[in-house]
């Protein structure tokens, strides 16, 4: 099956976006960046192709198991939660092995033998714990092995440490040193092995539901031995210089994400992109074409960077910004989006007694503000309007927009996909498609 | 890349940049320049005068009338700039007690005066005798001299150029010239030179200053070839240089002009592109026309941006600024103090904003051009103020995509080099999809 992929290497995260030949998308992947485009260029690949296999059995299933009828998606996610159980735990082995060889030197003298026990029983608890986590339902802070194996091994280390009379910062130590070597590995591409490993399970709860055996195993490995011919890929995003793509595979950001949005909104005109480090404003024609844009320059004030900085200054996690600030009732006015000051801003308004939500409410606002600056530069907002970007995804700045685009611009059809995280990846797959049909 | 030598570590100094390609134009350019600074660093000892002034509405056949030699404080910060000193400059003039928000040009000056005023050839420059304001559409300028005035406490002249407000040149702005030039600006260059105006020595200089317009516009207007011969903002800056400057009437310019003319002839003639300074450019790819001043800190890093991609620029504005002569006018030596007076109002900087609407769209379409490209400069209100207007105009009226970049002119701190390029390649590919599966410009 010839298939078209779109990567878009972003400053915080890297998507990717794989589509057949019909330019339905069958996959998508997200890693984050961790200043290694190339790793995180194949794992996000990787993670579409994952994902593209489900999209295939699902198909098969629908067509071979018709029986399964409204249980389907359950099933898809049991066969994936089992996969992402195995992916953790090949991932978690790798860790323990990289830890392990860590223990050498003088700092360690007289205490290896303590060190790897404690190690040892770590990470046994990491394991035991696994498998709830991958429950269907159990819900994960993040899906970024680094996120959630770090802030459990932390925990359980200092626990271990205190029980073995240890200092933790012997644990601690060589969890630091071997996480960027193990989140830099690229992960083993036995993609097919893991699937089977689940399906195991995933027949027994198919078998609870009536379903026959034969014909789950027969779509799950008809689907997973399909061959994925990577026709065509495009790269986009600010990392994409960095990567061994020559010209012709690499596509500007601007152009991708104008692309993606009328891809998803074919009645898109404006097309607001916040990301990490930058903002952008496009006006697209009814082809999706770039007219014109604006985007910050010099100073990347008002992105989404200011407020993971913001978040850490107020010691909470990015995405509880947005529903704290939603919980506001006056906002504060803030005028500076300057991501350095936002410290001494912030607790400039907290010493005067200001709320912690009203001052959030306010920076959304600053932010928001910022944004329609560039987006009027690039020539307003034209109906449809597409918001895209990770802030897309916080409620209060969603609320913000809305509240000035209504101001300034009057009735306008907002259009904010879950998957806009996606949609510079969409373009640059749709690049890939019409690079192969010969009309790019 | 470091060595250790006897236990320490030596940095090993960073490889040279290659030394850009020149051609025979390029080199008696820079033989002019030199000895241009030789006789500015070396007035005093040989009792010349000098005269500081402006490109827009530079009097330079005026200035030769009374012996004086010209100084011009931008091509100075133009130099510091390319020479990688401005940055250095600018600092000093903030430490000083300028804002940050201050034209660059200003600040690399008054930190070069601070550090010594040394010229490019290593020699201070001399104090000017005379402040010649000619001022032209810039407030700026006039807010320069009057710091320089207070800094060598010398004779200024303001000559005020009506804006073009109304875009034309009435008969009542060109008769309030003449009638600075005649009661103010004469007898003060006469009374600080000691030499008595002579009318039939301008003439001939207005003569030998047409003469070598014709040449330049010659070139400026080469760039209508497919492939065009020259890149007319990048190149163009190097070809507006002598008559821009301190070289306008004299014999050399007629050389220079003349030479570059029969190079731009005989690319025309062979299906050449334009020279950069890695060579010839490869295949054009895309036909620009832009709007506003070069970034001048990293200018060749900056050129290199276009020319990698293939993209020549056919006309720009700012080869304008020091006079608009692709319209029509010329120095003419039959009305001398008129022609002076219709060339300061002229100039680009002095020209209002439908006028310059009109003239990038001419541009456009005469010079097939896939699009406009502003460069906005921070530091620059004078341009900047309404770029974005003119932009939308000028690509409603064209249906060429336009783009916007910013940098400055000589603050290094405001070129930011990735942001740049990510606009411009952005830009490239929005030429190229507007062009549709033919890859042929609209």
């Amino acid at each position: 099956m010839k298939n078209f992929i779109g990567i878009d290497l972003g400053s915080t995260t890297t998507k990717a976006v794989l589509m057949d030949e019909n330019q339905e998308v069958l996959g998508r992947g997200i890693t984050n960046s961790r200043s290694n485009y190339e790793t995180a260029a194949r794992v996000a690949k990787l993670e579409a192709v994952i994902d593209t296999r489900l999209t295939l059995c699902r198909r098969n299933l629908r067509q071979e198991a018709p029986e399964i009828g409204g249980q389907l998606d359950d099933l898809i996610t049991r066969l994936e939660l089992g996969f992402r159980l195995e992916q953790f735990l090949e991932q978690l082995d790798d860790l323990e092995q990289t830890c392990m060889s860590q223990i050498e030197g003088e700092r360690f003298a007289g205490k290896e033998k303590a060190v790897t026990e404690a190690l040892q029983s770590v990470f046994n608890d990491l394991r035991t714990e696994a498998p709830p986590m991958f429950a269907p339902g159990a819900e994960r802070k993040s899906d970024f092995f680094r996120d959630i194996a770090g802030s459990r091994y932390l925990t359980i280390a200092e626990e271990k440490a205190l029980e073995a009379g240890l200092a933790f910062n012997l644990l601690l130590n060589v969890y630091d040193k071997s996480i960027i070597e193990v989140e830099n590995r690229p992960p083993s591409e036995d993609m097919s092995g893991k699937f089977l490993k689940t399906l195991t399970h995933v027949v027994k709860e198919a078998e609870k539901l009536g379903v026959d055996k034969t014909s789950v195993e027969k779509a799950v490995k008809q689907a997973l031995d399909v061959e994925l011919e990577e026709t065509y890929l495009v790269g986009t995003g600010y990392g994409r210089v960095t990567l061994p793509f020559s010209k012709e595979h690499i596509r500007s950001e601007i152009l991708c994400h104008g692309l993606g949005a009328h891809m998803m909104y074919p009645s898109t005109r404006t097309v607001l992109d916040i990301g990490g480090q930058d903002t952008k404003g496009i006006q697209v024609d009814a082809q999706g074409i770039v007219e014109n844009f604006q985007m910050n320059d010099r100073c990347a004030a008002g992105c989404g960077r200011y407020l993971g900085y913001i978040a850490d200054e107020m010691n909470m996690g990015l995405h509880e910004l947005g529903p704290l600030a939603m919980k506001s009732t006056r906002s504060v006015r803030i005028n500076s989006t300057c991501t350095v000051f936002a410290g001494a801003e912030l607790r400039d308004r907290l010493s005067l007694g200001e709320k912690r939500e009203d001052i959030l409410a306010g920076l959304h606002r600053a932010i928001i503000l910022r944004a329609m600056s560039i987006i009027s530069r690039s020539g307003g907002i034209k109906d449809q309007f597409t918001f895209t970007g990770g802030v897309a995804k916080n409620e209060a700045a969603v609320r913000e927009l809305r509240k000035l685009v209504k101001e300034n611009y009057g009735e306008v059809t907002i259009n904010i996909d879950p998957d806009s995280i996606y949609t510079g990846a969409l373009g640059a797959a749709s690049f890939a498609h019409t690079a192969v049909a010969g009309n790019a | 890349m470091t060595q250790i030598i006897e236990g320490r570590t030596k940095v090993a100094p960073a490889k040279p940049a290659p030394e850009a390609l020149k051609d025979d134009s390029m080199l008696k350019q820079k033989t002019m320049m030199a000895q241009h600074y030789d006789r500015l660093t070396s007035a005093t000892q040989n009792n010349e005068k000098v005269c500081a002034t402006f490109v827009p509405g530079n009097l330079n056949e005026l200035i030769m009338c009374f012996d004086m030699v010209n100084n011009l404080p931008e091509v100075n910060a133009i130099q510091n700039g390319l020479r990688k000193k401005s940055g250095g400059f600018v600092m000093e003039a903030e430490r000083l007690g300028h804002s940050e928000d201050v034209c660059t040009y200003v600040k690399s000056d008054i930190g070069m005066i601070a550090k010594g005023n040394i010229a490019p050839n290593g020699k201070p420059f001399p104090d000017p005798d005379l402040l010649l304001l000619s001022y032209t559409g810039c407030f700026t300028f006039m807010k320069w001299f009057e710091l320089l005035r207070e800094q060598y406490k010398c004779e200024t002249i303001m000559l005020h150029t009506p804006y073009e407000g109304d875009g034309k040149i009435t008969q009542n702005m060109r008769e309030y010239m003449v009638k600075q030039f005649k009661e103010e600006v004469i007898p003060k260059l006469e009374k600080v030179s000691g030499v008595k105006f002579d009318i039939d020595r301008l003439r001939e200089y207005l003569k030998a200053s047409a003469k070598a317009e014709d040449d330049l516009v010659y070139v400026l207007q080469s760039a209508k070839n497919k492939p065009s011969p020259i890149d007319a903002y990048f190149g163009g800056i190097y070809y507006i240089g002598p008559i821009f400057g301190a070289f306008r009437g004299t014999q050399d310019a007629i050389d220079y002009y003349k030479a570059l003319r029969e190079e731009v002839e005989a690319r025309v003639k062979a299906g050449q592109g334009p020279v950069t300074p890695e060579g010839n450019m490869g295949k054009e790819k895309y036909r620009l026309v832009v709007e506003g001043p070069p970034n001048y800190t990293s200018f060749r890093e900056f050129w290199k941006m276009f020319y990698d991609e293939g993209a020549v620029v056919v006309a720009s504005s700012y080869t304008k600024v020091g006079g608009v002569y692709d319209f029509g006018f010329r120095h003419d030596p039959d009305n001398p103090i008129e022609s002076l007076a219709d060339y300061c109002l002229g100039v680009y900087t002095n020209r209002n904003l439908p006028q310059r609407v009109d003239m990038l769209e001419n541009y456009i379409n005469e010079y097939q051009a896939d699009g406009l490209l502003v460069n906005s400069i921070k530091s620059c209100n004078s341009f900047s103020a309404g770029q974005l207007l003119i932009m939308r105009e000028v690509e409603k009226r064209t249906g060429k995509p336009a783009a916007f970049i910013e940098s400055d002119l000589v603050d290094p701190r405001y070129f930011s080099a990735a942001n740049i390029k990510n606009r411009l390649e952005s830009y490239f590919q929005m030429v190229d999809q507007k062009r549709g599966p033919s890859g042929v410009a609209a």
